[in-house]
């Protein structure tokens, strides 16, 4: 399908998901009657910009069923995530919205190359969360044979692996190290192993950890995204060049927007990920803020495919700093600093204000075994380090030297930055 | 011919230089001399001790970052003038000298020299007949 073409279905579908909400939804019909839109408003895709974002929150505020769109006696399956604070975030299926997901879903296992004769353990827990369910009917539905194993035992699942002569492979990237360390425990080599294809996702993971895992589980290791509020896995997947995850934008719209101001940004700029769900009719939603950072590619893949990829997650939108007017994640000091071997794997960002001027100090730590001992070096490290923050970034940054483990250890990314802003 | 040096990085902060020699001293380090690079935020110590390898040991577990280098040292009379002739002995042979450092002991000075060239500058001292030690020497 060429990209006219999709935008034109895209547009189509659109135009009938506001009706739909316009007409079922309060919650839409509210908003849209205080813009003053109505559905004929909408006709093209381009036309998205001009309707509401919907928010984590709207989804808490309108407990349980308040975004449905379909009556309960329509609605086939319900899951829910649980957030940190509030309430669960639930979700409605219709029969509809199932077969579209597992539709997206074994669109997904087959751009691994997963065929009828393959057999794939899901490795995902059933229950609530949709990462079990959801890759469950995938499987089913492209044909495969599926071992619905879940989490939990994990020498039975080593011995499931090995016994039914399993090719594929279901679950979170940190599960599936464990797997492979735990190999190791109850005697078992990948050649004991059938495994080929890995789908992995649910959590953010890095290009170490595909090596890693492909390596120690002797199989290749493919991208798969989603999230419950969408649908489930199956958002998004990547083709064996590897190279950014395909979005299945026939059914969600993807748009990437500046977090504070709520701008869509062209592809290839790094923004908060924002999706509307074209074809959903339990609780379809309008330009849904997934608070992911990424970008979009709409560049022709060499596989071939022409739909939209997105490229890795680097972190939330929640991190967001604004120094000096420009957004600044701190998973982008990160990646910068994890290039660099002179320095250990950990950085504070210090961000103040002298007069009208924000500042920001990155602080890094040299590693115990000293590189150089000459001057020139050390000065010429902390340039190349602040070049490369500033190429980054789009902002300089002034470089602190520090002495090893002399920044706290913390969990989490928001212990990355010290603020002095907030506090004045 | 050359002898090894360890340096430490160091932030500026007070009271840093004095963990270093604590930490040597509990470890019965010596150390035979020291110097201190400076810029407005960071440091580096550069040290001669008794035992390099221990103190690289010691210096890591107490959360330094130090690097082991090969250095010259040299012992020439401590009069005046006397340093000054070997370093136009390397200078008319275009040795360059990254930094240097000295510390006198009685009636002789020791000079440590670290020069980006060190096979280069063994050869010229040696063939103007300067001093060179080693760490058994030393
Ligand atoms: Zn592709």
């Amino acid at each position: 399908m060429s990209r006219e073409e999709m935008r034109e279905l895209q547009g189509k579908r659109l135009h009938k998901l506001v009706d739909l909400v316009y007409h079922n939804t309060p919650f839409y019909r509210n908003k849209l009657q205080e813009m003053d839109i109505t559905p004929d408003d909408i006709q093209t895709i381009d036309d998205i910009v001009k309707l509401p974002f919907t928010t984590k929150q709207d989804l808490r505020d309108n407990y349980p069923y308040g975004l449905q769109a379909a009556s309960l006696q329509e609605i086939v399956r319900v899951h829910a995530s649980s957030g940190t604070t509030g309430n669960p975030t639930v979700v409605g299926y219709t029969r509809r919205d199932l077969e579209i997901w597992k539709e997206a879903t074994a669109r997904c296992l087959a751009a691994y190359g997963v065929s009828r004769d393959d057999v794939f353990s899901v490795g995902y827990g059933y229950g609530l969360f949709t990462g079990g369910l959801g890759l469950h009917y995938g499987v089913e539905h492209l044909g495969a044979t599926v071992i619905p194993t879940s989490t939990g035992n994990t020498e039975k699942h080593l011995h499931l692996l090995r016994d039914l002569k399993v090719t594929g492979l279901a679950c979170t990237p940190s599960y599936a190290l464990y797997l492979a360390e735990a190999m190791d425990k109850y005697g078992l080599t990948k050649e004991d192993l059938h495994l080929k294809i890995g789908a992995f996702g649910a959590e953010p993971w890095t290009e170490n950890m595909r090596k890693e895992i492909e390596d120690k589980l002797g199989l290749q290791a493919y991208n798969i995204y989603g999230l419950s509020e969408i649908s489930g896995p199956g958002v998004s997947y990547e083709c064996s060049c590897k190279c950014g995850s395909h979005i299945c934008e026939d059914h969600f719209y993807p748009e990437i927007i500046d977090p504070e101001t709520g701008r869509v940004l062209p592809y290839g700029e790094t923004g908060e990920l924002v999706f509307t769900t074209l074809t959903k009719t339990g609780m379809p939603l309008l330009r849904y803020r997934t608070k992911d950072l990424t970008s979009l590619i709409a560049d022709p893949c060499a596989c071939g495919r022409t739909n939209v990829r997105m490229t890795r997650i680097i972190g939330r939108s929640d991190d967001m700093l604004i120094i000096r007017g420009i957004n600044v994640f701190p998973s982008q000091v990160e990646s910068v600093i994890l290039e660099m071997k002179e320095f250990e794997p950990q950085y504070m960002l210090i961000v103040d204000r002298q007069g009208n001027l924000d500042t920001l100090e990155v602080q890094v730590e040299l590693r115990k075994e000293l590189y150089s001992d000459e001057m020139g070096t050390l000065l010429g490290l902390k340039k190349k380090l602040a070049d490369r923050l500033k190429s980054v970034l789009s902002i300089s940054a002034n470089v602190k030297l520090m002495e090893p483990n002399s920044i706290p250890r913390s969990e989490g990314k928001s212990k990355h930055v010290i603020d002095y802003r907030k506090l004045k | 011919m050359t002898i090894k040096q360890i340096s430490v990085f160091l932030e500026n902060k007070s009271g840093r230089i004095n963990d270093v020699t604590k930490a040597l001293a509990k470890a019965g380090i010596n150390m035979h001399a020291f110097s201190m690079a400076e810029t407005t935020d960071f440091g580096i110590l550069r040290l001669i001790v008794s035992d390099v390898e221990r103190a690289i040991v010691v210096l890591r577990e107490a959360n330094f970052s130090v690097v082991q280098t090969d250095v010259i040292c040299i012992s020439c009379p401590n009069v005046a003038g006397s340093l000054s002739v070997i370093l136009e002995h390397l200078a008319d042979k275009n040795i360059f000298i990254e930094y240097m450092y000295a510390f006198a002991q009685g009636d002789q000075a020791n000079v440590v020299i670290r020069p980006t060239d060190l096979q280069r500058c063994l050869e010229v001292l040696q063939e103007n007949k300067c001093n060179v030690l080693t760490n058994r020497t030393l």
